[in-house]
């Protein structure tokens, strides 16, 4: 097709869009919003998923974790390890990791003079704690962790309700040493923080590692061993590195430590695509009918295109084009207001009227909206291709051969 | 003398339901180029069924048409576009503009489809409105248009992609006896001043009277053929 049929083909496609106001602007109202409830929902679904990966990569979690084989099924003292070996430590300090500590970590019972509870008490290494999980800038109330020996203890605010105690009071923490024995001890509490959820302050004690170890009697051993890389997507070259160097230990990435987090974020993208699909399914039936409408509108002027000697592939290419016309408009009108709409959730979207049930499932009560190259693009693209596959059938209809009777009968 | 179109034993049926109409039956016709027919025949005759096979619009259920040397009962659809894209012109009764185009965006439309460049196209669509008296009035639209205005367009667009044969169903049915007159001018200028073959299937006595050549259908068949004047 020559340049001057392509223009001539444009012209007729941009004015037949441009016949009927009131029908153009209903199809196009319908592609806009499809495009921006897609291109939204995704950017507060991946807000929500990018956000519910870091609250639990941030809650001690990390990118990856070594600990002694067994240790996962049964997190007590017995399954301890000793600290990294030089090895190791080169590896931990290489270019891929960008955070690292060791930790003890073992069930523990927590007690004020009124009340006790079950929680995990985490032995820590404050400083090297910082920027691998959200301990550090959580502190709300007295003060973080000093040393590894600091003997102080950080309980969560709601902990602090429940046992009835408060910052510069006492409490007894219990748990099992390495020989079976009960080990026991009292602790100052030198800190209260803040968490997004409501387990993390209630399930987490925090104290010095040193101090945790002598408790426990654990000598140098630790329990686990928490790393952040610089690519929380790209982990497969450190854990080749840490496998080589500790053959022995249990050696897993987030993926594999929280597998129920994967499985949301997998549930959160089928339901994205359900929505995607429901949302075409909804425009490309207006646009269909808005299409065959017009194809019908024009039985007369069609048959006289063909009696001037327009050809079927070109007839077949207007309608097309008229219809391409439409998407594109309403695709750009829906990504301006889609953008429009997630720039003004910058501040987030706050979700405590319903923050209850979130909670529990680990989404946080604010809601940072995430746009996604990846996922605005498989929107636009979906309704762009669909719809110009959904067009070809009154385009179609239109090319067909020459409507004899309209362009004869008045 | 050569001949532009040739019809030999030419017949359609249509068949709606159970009933079977003979639109045509046996059409035998020569029209040698530069020729100005006019088919007229009471409704129903079979006029515009004759029309639009010899334009390729529908096709014959037996017989063969030649137009231009070429048989158009034997062309696939892309060659019977092609073939009306270069051979043909037709003007309608009504309705011969495309709504979202103006005057002289009517009349370029063909030579845009035939690929014409743009400085041509405007020269030969200027004119030619011209010869139509149409100038001052080519970028309206047809609907702003009045009827008469707006067939001289169609015959201005038949014309100017250099036809050599242009069919018209009832071009004047719709206009003033004035207007008729007119148009009917026009087309013959066209004829004698480009040699272009004109065949008009229409029932006034206007056009018959403008007609060189007359021939009478009836039921389906050709009745009388007579030169006139
Ligand atoms: N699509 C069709 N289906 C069935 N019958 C048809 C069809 N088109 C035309 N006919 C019949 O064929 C015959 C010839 O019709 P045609 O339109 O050619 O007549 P005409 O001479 O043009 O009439 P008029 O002067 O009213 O325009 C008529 O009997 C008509 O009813
Ligand atoms: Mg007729």
């Amino acid at each position: 097709m020559s340049t001057l049929n392509v223009r001539l083909l444009y012209t007729l496609a941009w004015r037949n869009v441009w016949r009927n106001h009131r029908r153009t602007f209903v199809i196009l109202v319908a592609i806009a919003f499809g495009i921006w409830s897609m291109v939204t929902l995704a950017a507060i679904m991946r807000g929500m998923i990018e956000q519910q990966v870091r609250n639990v990569i941030n809650n001690l979690t990390g990118h990856i974790q070594v600990h002694a084989v067994g240790y996962r099924d049964d997190p007590v003292v017995d399954n301890s390890m000793p600290p990294p070996g030089p090895h190791m430590v080169e590896v931990l300090r290489g270019e891929h990791v960008r955070a690292w500590s060791t930790r003890v970590r073992v069930p523990a019972v927590v007690a004020s003079e009124r009340e006790s509870a079950g929680v995990t008490l985490v032995g820590i290494d404050p400083e090297a704690e910082q920027g691998l999980s959200f301990i550090a800038e959580a502190v709300t109330e007295g003060r973080y962790l000093e040393s590894s020996g600091d003997c102080g203890v950080l309980l969560g605010r709601k902990l602090v309700e429940r046992l009835e105690t408060s910052l510069g009071k006492r409490v007894v923490l219990m748990s099992q040493d390495v020989d079976n024995e009960i080990a026991d001890r009292g602790f100052r509490v030198v800190g209260v923080f803040d968490a997004n959820m409501e387990a993390t302050e209630t399930g987490y004690v925090f104290t010095g590692r040193s101090v945790a170890q002598e408790m426990l009697r654990l000598g140098e051993n630790i329990s686990e061993l928490a790393l952040v890389a610089r690519d929380r997507q790209d982990l497969g070259a450190v854990l080749q590195l840490l496998v080589r160097v500790a053959p022995g230990l249990d050696i897993q990435p987030w993926t594999k430590l929280e597998p129920l987090l994967v499985l949301t974020v997998k549930m959160y993208e089928a339901t994205m695509l359900i929505w995607f699909v429901v949302v075409f399914l909804a425009m490309s039936f207006g646009l269909v009918n808005t299409l065959l409408m017009a194809v019908f509108e024009r039985t007369r002027e069609i048959g006289l295109f063909q009696a001037l000697g327009m050809r079927p592939g070109f007839l077949l290419s207007q309608v097309l084009l008229e219809s391409l016309t439409v998407l594109m408009i309403g695709l750009v009108m829906g990504n301006v207001l889609a953008w429009a709409t997630i720039a003004s959730l910058a501040d987030g979207l706050n979700l405590s009227a319903f923050a209850e049930g979130l909670e529990w499932a680990g989404i946080s009560s604010v809601i940072y909206p995430l746009i996604s190259a990846s996922d605005v693009i498989s929107a636009n693209l979906l309704v762009l291709v669909l719809g110009i596959v959904a067009s070809l059938y009154p385009a179609w209809r239109a090319a067909r051969r020459v409507p004899v009777e309209a362009i004869t009968r008045i | 003398m050569e001949q532009n179109v040739i019809c030999r034993g030419l017949s359609k049926t249509y068949q709606q339901d159970a009933i079977i109409v003979q639109a045509l039956s046996g059409i035998d016709l020569d029209v040698p180029k530069g020729d100005f027919v006019c088919l007229s025949g009471p409704s129903g005759s079979g006029k515009t069924t004759l029309l639009n096979l010899v334009g390729g619009l529908d096709a014959p259920t037996g017989g063969e048409i030649t137009v231009a040397g070429q048989r158009v009962d034997l062309m696939s659809q892309a060659q019977l576009a092609t073939m009306r894209l270069m051979h043909l012109g037709f003007v309608f009764q009504a309705y011969n503009l495309i709504p979202v185009l103006t005057a002289r965006e009517n009349v370029e439309f063909v030579m845009q489809l035939q690929g014409m460049d743009r400085k041509e196209r405007r020269a030969r669509a200027r004119a030619i409105l011209e010869d139509v008296g149409l100038e001052g009035l080519e970028n309206r639209r047809p609907a702003q248009l009045s009827g008469g205005q707006q067939q001289r367009v169609a015959v201005a667009r038949a014309m100017v992609s250099g036809p050599s044969l242009v069919l018209a169903d009832e071009p004047t049915a719709n206009l003033d006896s004035r207007n008729g007159e007119m148009l009917l001018e026009l087309m013959r200028k066209m004829n004698e001043g480009r040699g272009v073959t004109f065949i008009i299937a229409t029932h006034e006595q206007l056009v018959m009277d403008h007609a060189r050549r007359l021939i009478r259908l009836h039921d389906g068949r050709i009745v009388s053929d007579e030169l006139q004047r």
